[in-house]
């Protein structure tokens, strides 16, 4: 080495090795004293790289959704303003101090929120059909949520910088990777809204259309719709949220007017819906359980549950797998393959818990985009 | 939100891009003066060749880097299949998927039969990389 080094024109390796401990004291010193300052500059460069791209994808979604008002809704004016108002909007969840009743009012407040939306979705796309309408309003509610996630980084990111605090940034990009996840997922079901596709979230839904496919549907409560089918020999009621606009009902209520008008002689409930996989599990694999397999704010599982311990009616569930990506984003060949599945599921469990001539319920639960009954 | 700001993020900017443009430039005269000076002047030629080697590196890297970001911020778009049935004759016809589409909509006459034809699925193809699962 040295020879080469002479060759060169430079020092020999005493000089080099005294050049090296000087620069390894300086950097030993360096790390010592701004270490973690170092280290919260590489967070925050990350973070800020993170927040570049939520930035496009929010900034993105605002344009999709201005796109689709202005092709389908064909307004007389620039629907620009309204929509970014629309971004902005905010619900305050009741108070539950004292939490009796706190259900009833939380109900209250989503149903204005659903009523103001509605409302608005109506003024800014006045050409809009039913249909159209409620995949307007659900394209707005995903554009809503991708601008929320990017004030709520912003913020915490402008904070963490602000304060120069470690544990504010770090916190922040410990989560970033799930923030990302979901804001990407939000992305993906912006065009499928827009284009009124089936998601992920739909397939129990799917299900409940499939079995109440050709036969005569009434509607019950607010956006469901109920047939009466024969299955093994049973009568069953299929709940499902009207289609194919994009909704996702009141099962809640339907299914305690359906149980309701048979006087509580219900055999069993079976509730189907897609539930979040854990990492590993397979994108629609079925489970069966028990319990109401319904998400959302707990409106509607609080009244089914308020039902059935009421007339004391088993509840069912059965669900399908996948993971939040795919739940907002069109629905994934695994998970409609799934479909036969459930009802497979169904059939057995109605064969298994219930006898010849009982009456059953079954609902399939979750948005209703893209899927017709 | 302005116009700027919705470009943001969505192209490399101009000025990074002519900065590393002259770094590149500059590395390559580097490299190829290092290769001229090989033989009159080892020394001067070795460090313009080190100092070349490192130029190019660099600036390509950064370069690929930038591109790489402008790619992950695209929305991908994933193609949608609708499948359509003729339920007397069990015809099938898949085909992109078309807005106005939903599942159990009646569509076109069939080909076959002359039956009005059903959408039976609309769903989205996932060509996931096949994985060594250990659990």
């Amino acid at each position: 080495m040295t020879p080469l080094l002479n060759q060169w024109g430079l020092p020999g390796e005493d000089m080099i090795s005294q050049i090296l401990s000087v620069l390894f004291y300086i950097v030993f010193f360096i790390f010592i004293f701004y270490g973690q300052r170092i280290q919260m500059y590489i967070m925050i460069r990350e973070v800020e790289g993170s927040l570049y791209k939520l930035k496009y994808i929010r900034d993105e979604g605002r344009k999709i959704a201005i796109e689709t008002i202005k092709e389908i809704g064909k307004p007389q004016t620039d629907p620009t303003a309204r929509v970014d108002r629309f971004l902005e909007y905010f619900t305050i969840s009741p108070q539950s101090l004292d939490p009796a009743g706190v259900v009833w009012k939380l109900e209250h407040i989503l149903d204005v929120r659903d009523a103001r939306f509605k409302d608005e979705v109506k003024l800014m796309a006045p050409a809009a059909d039913e249909i159209q309408a409620n995949n307007l309003e659900n394209t707005l509610e995903a554009a809503m949520a991708l601008n929320y996630i990017y004030k709520v980084i912003r913020h915490f990111y402008l904070l963490g910088k602000k304060t120069l605090s470690l544990y504010i940034i770090m916190q922040l990009q410990m989560i970033l990777p799930l923030v990302m996840r979901e804001a990407e997922a939000y992305a993906s079901a912006l065009k499928a809204f827009a284009y009124g596709q089936p998601i992920g979230d739909g397939v129990g839904a799917l299900v409940a259309a499939k079995l109440m496919h050709g036969q005569e549907t009434r509607k019950v409560a607010k956006d469901c719709v109920v047939a009466t089918v024969t299955i093994e020999g049973r009568t069953a009621y299929v709940i499902k949220a009207e289609g194919p606009g994009g909704n996702v009902g009141k099962p809640g209520d339907a299914i305690k007017t359906v149980i309701e008008e048979n006087n509580g002689k219900i055999a069993s409930i079976i509730m189907i819906d897609a539930a979040l996989k854990l990492e590993g599990e397979e994108v629609g694999e079925v489970a069966e359980g028990v319990g109401a397999a319904i998400g959302g704010p707990g409106v509607d599982q609080f009244k089914i549950e308020e039902t059935i311990l009421k007339y004391r009616i088993p509840i069912n569930a059965v669900i399908i797998k996948e993971d939040i990506g795919d739940a907002v984003s069109p629905m994934r060949k695994e998970i409609f393959d799934s479909v036969d599945k459930a009802i497979e599921r169904i059939k057995q469990v109605i064969l298994e818990k219930t006898k010849e001539g009982d009456k059953v319920i079954i609902a399939g639960v979750g948005n209703s985009i893209g899927i017709g009954q | 939100m302005s116009r700027a700001s919705r470009t943001t993020g969505t192209r490399i900017p101009t000025l990074f891009l002519i900065v590393i443009f002259i770094a590149l430039a500059m590395s390559l005269a580097a490299l190829i003066a290092g290769v001229s000076f090989l033989e009159q002047n080892q020394l001067l030629s070795g460090y313009l060749l080190l100092l070349g080697f490192l130029g190019v590196a660099l600036s390509t890297y950064v370069l690929f880097q930038a591109r790489r970001r402008l790619l992950r911020l695209r929305i991908e778009v994933p193609p949608i299949t609708t499948t359509i049935e003729c339920k007397k004759c069990g015809f099938k016809n898949v085909r992109e998927f078309q807005r106005g589409d939903y599942v159990f909509k009646e569509v076109d006459l069939c080909q076959k039969c002359n039956e009005k034809m059903l959408v039976t699925a609309i769903y989205r193809e996932v060509k996931e990389k096949e994985k060594e699962r250990k659990f």
